[in-house]
């Protein structure tokens, strides 16, 4: 099953997505990426229905890049975000609704880092840690994660992250 | 076809017909003929067209006209609740109608594989068409050129396979006559792509492999990001695309474009900054009809897939010869035959190469099997006699 995840620290968002494309029981691809770049610092993630995923997410990254192009300036994540939940929402009670579930992590420069969580339902949440996929039952129900980073200089405590963080 | 044999179709007879690859356009005998007979001395890669005669063809009675009404008959008569597909959302990672449940979906019956490597893309399929249970053809073509550089294979309909490459080839020759050259196989795949998703939630049932290379065209900032210059290399780089890649999308514009980082990436960025990029070698798209399109290495689609991927998972890397690629190609389709019902007959293999396609022999595998079967006994008797004399 396809699987994403999203942390959003204090001036970051960290993103992971497997790589795997399946069609039934065979894995086509092992390298599939799942993350499209919207602009120079928005990225979403799309996991679902096979041809729904990349039509949607492409239509929305061209849409996000002709915006810039027409008004000069980039969309801020928050309007991405909000873009994109309204063309699920149209989608939905047509005849050829999209099936796909969606991460949206981006930084504005005033506002800061932002995951956003939308799914196939096109509903929207700012959420600071949020997952796609079986391991979403997993993390969706903790109230707060304890973060810490390891390199080669020794242990480092990051910010905790909590529900109410942000 | 497997697929037909949960769709009970009701008419037999008229599947027969659409199981019969028609590879050949005899009623549009003249708009072929105008194809082929034009002369563009401008572009320097100009590809000709071709037009598949399968031999078989003389001795049927089928006429061509009749394609596109036995199509709508299959469309119309086929119960295929098992297509249908996400018009309601399911959990599930394929899309299945919430009224039969299936131990896993059938898929489409056939071998064909193909892969990539140094020597360039090589095509290999069986030529059963099943249907109901039955073989309806023993010597289809499932590989179907689409011009001389671009060969694909079909799985599925027989008829939607057929009709849709025809399609494509109409679209790729307008494409080029209108920009003055060729679209790559990445942009012929995104047009098929496109060109199925209107029909997604039918039963129309197309799974092709596009293989193709892709000439030296140059500057086209905004063109899509086609074949690779990438060489061994990107074997080992696919399995690293994580997030610190992202670091490359400024710098993108090297000439190393790997194959793990997906077009998109690139294509946007072409989209800010016009980069000059050289698509030029082999290139091997999955298309579906259900909307994906993957670019790969190694891809082999059908009911006898599962046995074909054990057999070049093991032995496909970059470096093989010509000789050893021929030789795993038909090894793997072989035992795809071996052991799915719906895959046999014969292997048809193409190579595509700088120069276009080429195309070997069909060869029976029934020579094969009574090779490997008086092998078998060979080495029974010589083991007993081992015995005997201890």
């Amino acid at each position: 099953m396809e699987y994403l995840i999203g942390i959003q620290g204090q001036d970051f968002v960290l993103v992971a997505a497997d790589n795997v494309a399946a069609s039934s029981i065979i894995q086509m691809k092992h390298d599939y990426d799942k993350m499209f770049k919207l602009s120079e610092k928005i990225l979403l993630l799309c996991v679902g229905e096979a041809g729904d995923t990349v039509q949607f997410a492409e239509y929305i990254q061209k849409n996000v890049q002709l915006y810039k192009m027409r008004n000069g300036y980039e969309l801020s994540p928050a309007a991405a975000a909000n873009f994109t939940r309204k063309n699920l929402a149209d989608y939905l009670r047509s005849r050829t609704p999209y099936h796909v579930n969606l991460l949206l992590a981006g930084y504005d420069d005033t506002d800061g880092p932002g995951l956003y969580y939308m799914d196939h339902l096109s509903s929207l949440a700012k959420a600071p840690f949020a997952a796609h996929g079986y391991g979403k039952r997993f993390i969706l129900n903790l109230p707060s994660f304890t973060v810490r980073l390891i390199d080669k200089e020794g242990i480092h405590d990051l910010e905790k992250l909590t529900l109410g963080a942000k | 076809m497997a697929l037909q044999d949960i769709c009970n179709f009701q008419s037999v007879f008229e599947d027969s017909l659409t199981t019969e690859y028609p590879a050949v356009p005899h009623g549009k005998k003249i708009a072929s003929n105008y194809v082929s007979g034009l002369p563009f001395s401008n572009n320097k890669s100009l590809f000709h067209f071709y037009i598949p005669v399968a031999e078989y063809l003389d001795e049927s009675p089928i006429q061509f006209g009749q394609i596109s009404t036995v199509q709508n008959c299959s469309a119309d008569s086929s119960e295929d609740p098992f297509l249908t597909s996400s018009t309601l959302p399911t959990c599930l990672p394929f899309a299945s109608s919430q009224s039969v449940p299936l131990p896993f979906p059938m898929a489409h019956g056939t071998t064909t594989l193909a892969f990539m490597f140094q020597g360039g893309v090589l095509a290999a399929a069986d030529t059963r068409s099943s249907c109901s249970g039955l073989v309806a053809c023993p010597a289809s073509q499932k590989i179907l050129p689409i011009h001389s550089h671009l060969v694909g294979l079909t799985s599925g309909t027989s008829a939607d396979c057929a009709l849709w490459k025809r399609i494509l080839a109409r679209e790729l020759r307008l494409y080029q006559l209108r920009h003055g050259r060729r679209l790559s196989t990445s942009g012929a795949a995104k047009l098929l792509s496109h060109m199925l998703h209107p029909f997604k939630g039918t039963e129309l049932c197309v799974a092709a492999t596009l293989c193709g290379w892709d000439g030296g065209e140059v500057d086209d900032g905004c063109d899509y990001h086609g074949g690779t210059e990438t060489g061994p290399g990107s074997h080992g780089e696919t399995t690293k695309n994580q997030m610190t890649e992202q670091k490359n999308f400024v710098d993108s514009t090297n000439a190393k474009v790997s194959l793990a980082k997906d077009e998109r990436f690139s294509f946007s960025e072409q989209c800010f900054i016009r980069k000059k990029m050289n698509l030029s070698g082999p290139s091997l798209f999955y298309v579906c009809s259900d909307g994906t399109r993957l670019r790969g290495m190694l891809f082999s689609v059908g009911s006898g897939s599962p046995y074909a991927y054990s057999i070049l998972d093991q032995g496909v890397h970059w470096g093989l010869t010509v000789d050893e690629a021929k030789s795993i190609a038909r090894e793997a389709v072989y035992r795809a035959t071996y052991r799915d019902a719906y895959s046999g007959n014969c292997v048809d293999m193409y190579h595509i190469t700088s120069k276009g396609w080429t195309r070997r022999n069909r060869e029976d595998l029934k020579e094969e099997y009574y090779r490997e079967k008086q092998r078998r006994k060979h080495e029974k008797t010589e083991r007993r006699d081992v015995t005997f004399s201890d």
